[in-house]
């Protein structure tokens, strides 16, 4: 790995033809699935060639969700920092209020082109079970949703947003009742109806293709950054922050500046109640090891016996025990750096943007922006710092009041 | 020749298929557990696999995600699982036991270190279920020189392109997953199984054996018709479930339950053998 490293000429290079990025990523799945991924990898590769898949692409970024997102100097906060200069990526006005829809755009005009008439997909928080009903109801095609029972109770907004659009949501009572779980019997589901269904994964994770095809259809957040920020202040930004559960509004963000060794890049993990707290924490690249989980090696949360650890965030979104495999060979070659914060400076971040901005950002960026918080007091006025608001706080606000103790 | 090779061998020569049969190392306990598993050979079954627990079987189905968890829950590691080969087999030197599971905690247990030691141990088999050829460079070759049997699974998905790819270093027998799908839910179609089976057995002269939904002695019968070998494992795991007491804990029925279970599921295997011996 470190000679390979010392090697790269370019960061934006993998995955290799079997899916890895360096030690990570991979295809570790049953047999019953390798057909259909290769299929899979082999149809997403058609796509990329064929200008016309880009183009309808780009209307529907456009036209349905309202994409280019704002690149938006956040005055008041930068003042109250009394540091760098904060720009947020406003990922959170997408349709759907979140940047889940701009993957799963992507992922459904594939499975119209592979002609497949069923979707299905895991989630955690909500944001891309309802992002994938969404796009499910645009396009005309039935929809299950499989969802942790833990977390039906704690978004409960988002769920029947999922009904309302059409989706029949499965609880899923098995391990944890998580995302995780979530995830387990979504690939039950794909592993037992091969022949019509197309599983839109939400993250960065999972066997290849998926963990490259997501961040594709994500760059779109980092592309319109560069072009965004060049109009503003004529040059790249100096530092990227984005918060991290499997790591697609981060990837979105990070890649197309991968390159740009100028450009300091921190991705900032769920530390729940703490990292030093035994499964108290979703901070797998901090407080994780490598291991093989969903389809890819990758930092997770385990045992020492490989058993994989619930972890825990006030955040739905971040609490996965694993996070997508090039985040950890990003991490491993120190091109990004890996941070985490606690559910109580996430819940304070929370609260200063609402305050100061009148943004009420979800749980999930608030983890970037209580980072933002550290870093940017001790960086020069002159620092382009942007940070991406990934998602909006609406489906938070229960939880919120709750940590709180507030009446609603 | 492994004690695999040895037992197809034979089976062969008594002219029958065999019964394999899969229960989790450490379900309920690792006491019961390894009892139960010295009683498989006298109540019936050729070859044993013993599944190593893992927190997230993605490709099994409720039955065998229970008895996955259970185990873990009465504090069953892959330590143990290892232990519990060695306990058997200083009391049984025929019969083979194949380790059955996930990668992660063999990973994470030392790749080097894991096919040693079960190899010391006296397993005979590996099936690895989220190991497909494209990812098993790591495990298999480090397994066969340790004399372990690396044993792919092929699945009604596995077309004539990938077939010889997944026979290609396959030893013991081929694993024949008989539905798309996870285990003991759909029961298999009788008909698909033997087209699938035959394609197989164009492609190589292993013994191959079929398992994924298979719960009665009527099916026992028509898949041992097709293949050398039937594999039961969900319908087990679930007669060890229905014995247990409210505190999960087993009981005095569960060994005898489990154990006429597997001398039902056999029935027709030897009424065959008899059969032809006339």
């Amino acid at each position: 790995m470190s000679t390979m490293t010392d090697a790269l000429n370019t960061y934006r290079g993998g995955p290799d033809e079997h899916g890895h990025f360096g030690l990570f990523g991979g295809r570790f799945v049953a047999e019953t699935l390798m057909p259909l991924i290769l299929d899979l990898e082999q149809a997403y590769t058609d796509a990329k060639a064929d200008p016309a898949f880009q183009a309808e692409l780009d209307a529907l970024n456009a036209h349905y969700s309202g994409r280019p997102s704002p690149l938006y100097f956040a005055e008041r906060l930068t003042d109250h920092f009394g540091g760098a200069k904060i720009y947020f990526k406003r990922d959170e006005l997408n349709h759907t209020g979140s940047h889940k829809i701009n993957n799963c755009l992507g992922q459904i005009q594939l499975a119209k082109r592979m002609g497949k008439t069923r979707i299905i997909a895991e989630t955690g928080a909500g944001q891309h079970g309802v992002a994938v009903a969404t796009v499910a109801a645009r396009f005309g095609l039935p929809c299950e949703i499989y969802m942790g029972a833990t977390d039906i109770e704690r978004q409960k907004p988002n769920v029947f947003r999922m009904r309302l659009l059409g989706a029949k949501v499965n609880p899923v009572t098995s391990g944890s009742g998580t995302l995780k779980d979530a995830m387990n019997d979504a690939l039950r589901d794909w592993v037992a109806n091969v022949h019509d269904t197309f599983y839109i994964i939400g993250t960065v994770a999972g066997p290849h293709p998926y963990p490259a095809m997501v961040r594709d259809f994500q760059s779109v957040i980092g592309t319109e950054t560069r072009a965004q920020m060049m109009e503003r202040e004529g040059r790249l930004p100096d530092t990227l922050v984005a918060c991290i559960g499997g790591g697609s509004n981060a990837m979105g963000l990070f890649h197309p500046f991968l390159d740009d060794r100028s450009v300091a890049i921190y991705g900032v993990e769920a530390g729940g109640h703490g990292i030093d707290v035994p499964n108290g924490h979703a901070a797998s690249m901090t407080g994780g090891e490598p291991g093989v989980l969903h389809g890819n090696r990758t930092y997770l949360l385990q045992d020492d016996d490989g058993q994989i650890l619930e972890g825990h965030s006030i955040s739905a979104g971040l609490d996965y025990p694993g996070v997508g495999p090039e985040h950890s060979w990003l991490k491993d070659t120190g091109r990004v750096t890996y941070v985490a914060v606690t559910d109580k400076e996430a819940l304070e971040a929370f609260q200063l943007c609402t305050k100061l901005e009148g943004i009420i950002p979800a749980l999930e960026p608030s983890h970037a922006l209580a980072h933002v918080q550290k870093l940017a007091p001790e960086l020069p006025k002159d620092n382009l710092l942007v940070m991406n608001m990934c998602g909006r706080g609406d489906k938070d606000i229960f939880a919120v009041a709750e940590h709180l103790s507030m009446e609603m | 020749m492994t004690r695999i090779d040895e037992t197809f061998d034979r089976l062969k020569a008594e002219g029958r298929s065999g019964l394999v049969t899969f229960i989790t190392a450490g379900d309920p306990d690792y006491e019961t557990s390894l009892s139960l598993l010295k009683g498989l050979p006298g109540a019936g079954a050729d070859i044993v696999e013993l599944g190593m627990p893992f927190s997230d079987p993605m490709a099994d189905g409720p039955a065998i995600q229970a008895s996955s968890l259970r185990a873990l829950k009465a504090g069953q590691t892959m330590r143990k699982t290892l232990a519990m080969v060695r306990e058997f087999r200083a009391e049984n030197q025929t019969t083979p036991v194949v380790l059955m599971g996930y990668y992660n905690p063999i990973y994470v247990y030392g790749v080097d270190s894991f096919v040693a030691d079960a190899s010391e141990a006296g397993a005979d088999g590996l099936i690895i279920v989220d190991m497909p050829p494209e990812e098993d460079e790591e495990l298999r070759p480090a397994a066969a020189e340790k004399g372990l049997n690396f044993i792919r699974l092929a699945t009604p998905t596995t077309d004539g392109k990938r077939l010889p790819a997944v026979l290609a270093n396959t030893s013991g027998f081929v694993y024949y997953v008989s539905i798309a799908g996870i285990t003991g839910t759909a029961a298999p179609d009788i008909s698909s199984v033997g087209a699938h089976v035959a394609r197989i057995k164009a492609h190589t002269d292993l013994p191959i054996a079929v398992g994924f939904g298979v719960k009665t002695p009527e099916q026992v019968r028509d898949l041992a018709a097709l293949a050398e070998g039937v594999v039961v494992g969900s319908a087990l795991v679930s007669s060890i479930a229905s014995t247990l007491d409210e505190n999960g804990q087993a009981t005095a029925e569960t060994e005898p339950k489990l154990l006429r279970l597997v001398e039902y599921l056999t029935e027709p295997l030897h009424q065959r053998a008899e059969a032809s011996a006339v």
